[in-house]
């Protein structure tokens, strides 16, 4: 790598990346509680109002798929890549109608997951370690994307330092940084991301509109902009006779994205760690101020086309690193457009961004594991101290889960990352949200349509290489480009349903549910 | 329980308040245009933008339909 080290850029981003560090370890000490308690440690105590809880669900939305990857997509495939605007509208009214009923429930009988409810719902060990296994693994290419966003702004400060690991290359300030993480996820819990989540915030805020106040006056105004964009990849492509085209992929990918965004373990760790139901529905009513940040950061990608920093010679070494390609869009645009001291505070904005929700995920998954598989299979008579140990534990090994995604899943497009996941996530919707609902659903049916919905998901992305999350469905003579999840997601419903009334028909099964109408509102 | 009546007239208000969201931005052929264009940004675009803004406006409604109906 030809670049150089930035020194005053990375002189500010070592002081805010050390000043949240240590807002990291005094978090345990924020709202005392004991820590040796899984809801202390992996939900706060319950006790976070609704200004908390907008930054700690803000964070679930603002992450490096935000500011790196949405980008980078813009960037490289054009309108097409919008799709998150569309993801980030419907994803509001669905957590303000569909969650509190979730909220309610695990209130009233104490559930920390998603995984929790389904055993209490359907009183079924099978579905509900599913459900915890499907949100641990799904998690891991999430956090993977974080890591991607904290690598590139490294790469974009000039820090190169090589180590080899267990026989790979990995870069030694991404590890310092991933060791930093998980040292104050371990010693404070969901409290550590839930106190940087505000000051990352603050240097969100003072980012973008630094970033769309600056970058159109210098490139000469929004019509300008767009006008760099190549006309055919402005909008969708239009529908060919009998294949439906961009404008299928775009919708499912939108409507996929929001129907898996609260069945990630890490959003219902948010949810569940609000201290009411209202606390939800505010939060969700005011949550699209969020989505039009995101809206205007995806268009980085276009002031980066505009800017043409991809032809700049003196980013050229990192376009060509087929670790960083595409994804260094945003980082380059900022080193080109500010002073290398806000080049600092932005690239800290964006690295903080990644960490926060890599831990709010890791402490969620963790809770998972400890909860729905240690407890449940290994060690059914531990103590909540055990427990909160083994859930501290956990989330270490998960963020290493994640690292190796990234060695391992090389993406042009690191937001296939993300929709990977949402394919594996999504089959648990029938369970979960489907749940919160009606008990009319078989636990053994539900099973079997998750197994054939995560098969089909599966061997959908297996045969596209995972590289693309779309696959052309054609149904009588019409090809349809469809998200793999919704597409997978269908099956799985059609076969829950059907099974469910077959098995409910000839079986009879008395419904084992532990709760009742009244929990849910 | 005693006026049971009111809040179901404003349940069906309520679910098409927040299907709308769902039909104005899923549907692409909505959208997919550029003009008219205002301020340099095409159709596709400031539409999008405009439905967030929008939906914040439609939740805020249902909030206070629920909040009357004493159901936050």
């Amino acid at each position: 790598m030809s670049a150089h080290l930035n020194v005053v850029a990375t002189a500010v981003f070592v002081v805010i990346f050390g000043f949240v560090t240590i807002m990291g370890f005094v978090a345990a000490r924020w709202r005392k509680g004991d820590l040796t308690q899984l809801h202390e440690w992996g939900l706060g105590g319950r006790r976070f109002g609704t200004v908390v809880s907008w930054f700690l669900l803000g964070g679930d939305l603002y992450t490096a798929y935000t500011f790196i990857a949405l980008p980078a997509l813009l960037f490289g495939t054009g309108g097409a890549g919008f799709f998150a605007v569309p993801y980030s509208i419907v994803v509001w009214p669905i957590l303000y109608t569909v969650l509190p009923r979730l909220w309610s429930v695990a209130h009233k009988h104490g559930y920390v997951t998603a995984a929790d409810f389904v055993r209490g719902r359907y009183g079924n060990h099978a579905l509900a370690l599913v459900v915890a296994v499907t949100g641990i693994v799904a998690t891991m290419p999430y956090i993977a994307l974080q890591l991607v966003g904290i690598e590139v702004v490294i790469a974009g400060l000039g820090l190169h330092f090589d180590v080899a690991l267990f026989g790979f290359h990995v870069e030694l300030p991404l590890l310092i940084a991933f060791a930093i993480l998980a040292a104050y996820t371990y010693t404070s819990g969901l409290r550590a991301p839930a106190m940087i989540a505000v000051v990352k915030d603050f240097l969100i805020y003072a980012t973008v509109i630094a970033v769309i106040i600056v970058i159109p006056a210098e490139l000469g105004g929004y019509g300008k902009i767009f006008a760099a964009v190549p006309p055919q990849k402005l909008l969708l492509a239009a529908p060919l006779p009998g294949n439906l085209g961009a404008q299928a992929a775009y919708g499912t990918l939108a409507l996929g994205s929001a129907l898996a965004l609260f069945l990630y373990p890490h959003s219902v760790t948010g949810l569940l760690s609000s201290s009411s139901r209202q606390v939800i529905k505010r939060n969700a009513m005011a949550m699209p101020a969020y989505a039009f940040l995101l809206g205007l950061i995806a268009l980085m990608g276009y002031m980066a086309l505009a800017a043409g920093v991809k032809e700049m010679p003196e980013y050229a070494a990192q376009f060509k690193d087929p670790a960083l390609g595409n994804n260094f869009v945003v980082p380059a645009l900022l080193l080109h457009m500010f002073p290398s001291w806000f080049v600092g505070v932005a690239f800290a904005a964006i690295g903080v961004g990644a960490l926060v929700p890599a831990a709010i995920m890791s402490i969620a998954s963790a809770n998972l594991f400890t909860r729905n598989i240690y407890k449940e299979y290994i060690n059914p008579n531990c103590s909540p101290a055990r427990e909160s140990q083994i859930a501290k534990i956990v989330s270490l090994i998960v963020k290493l889960g994640g690292l190796i995604f990234i060695v391992g899943f090389p993406q042009t497009y690191a937001i296939q990352l993300q929709l990977l996941g949402g394919i594996l996530i999504i089959q648990t919707l029938p369970s979960v949200l489907i749940g919160l609902y009606t008990r009319m659903l078989n636990p053994w049916a539900l099973l079997i349509g998750w197994a054939v919905g995560t098969g089909a998901g599966a061997a959908m992305a297996a045969s596209l290489n995972f590289k693309v999350s779309v696959y052309p469905i054609t149904l009588f003579g019409v090809t349809i480009p469809c998200y793999a999840a919704i597409s997978s997601l269908l099956l799985n419903l059609a076969v829950s349903f059907v099974l469910s009334w077959v098995f409910n028909a000839v079986l009879r099964p008395a419904p084992a549910d532990m709760t009742a109408e009244a929990d849910y509102v | 329980m005693a006026d049971k009546s009111k809040p179901k007239g404003f349940r069906a208000l309520r679910l098409i308040l927040l299907a709308v969201p769902f039909v104005a931005v899923l549907w692409p052929p909505l959208y997919n245009r550029t003009e008219p264009a205002w301020a340099g940004i095409p159709f596709f675009y400031w539409y999008q933008l405009l439905w967030i803004v929008l939906t914040t406006v439609l939740l805020m409604i249902v909030y206070g339909i629920d909040r009357r109906n004493g159901q936050v």
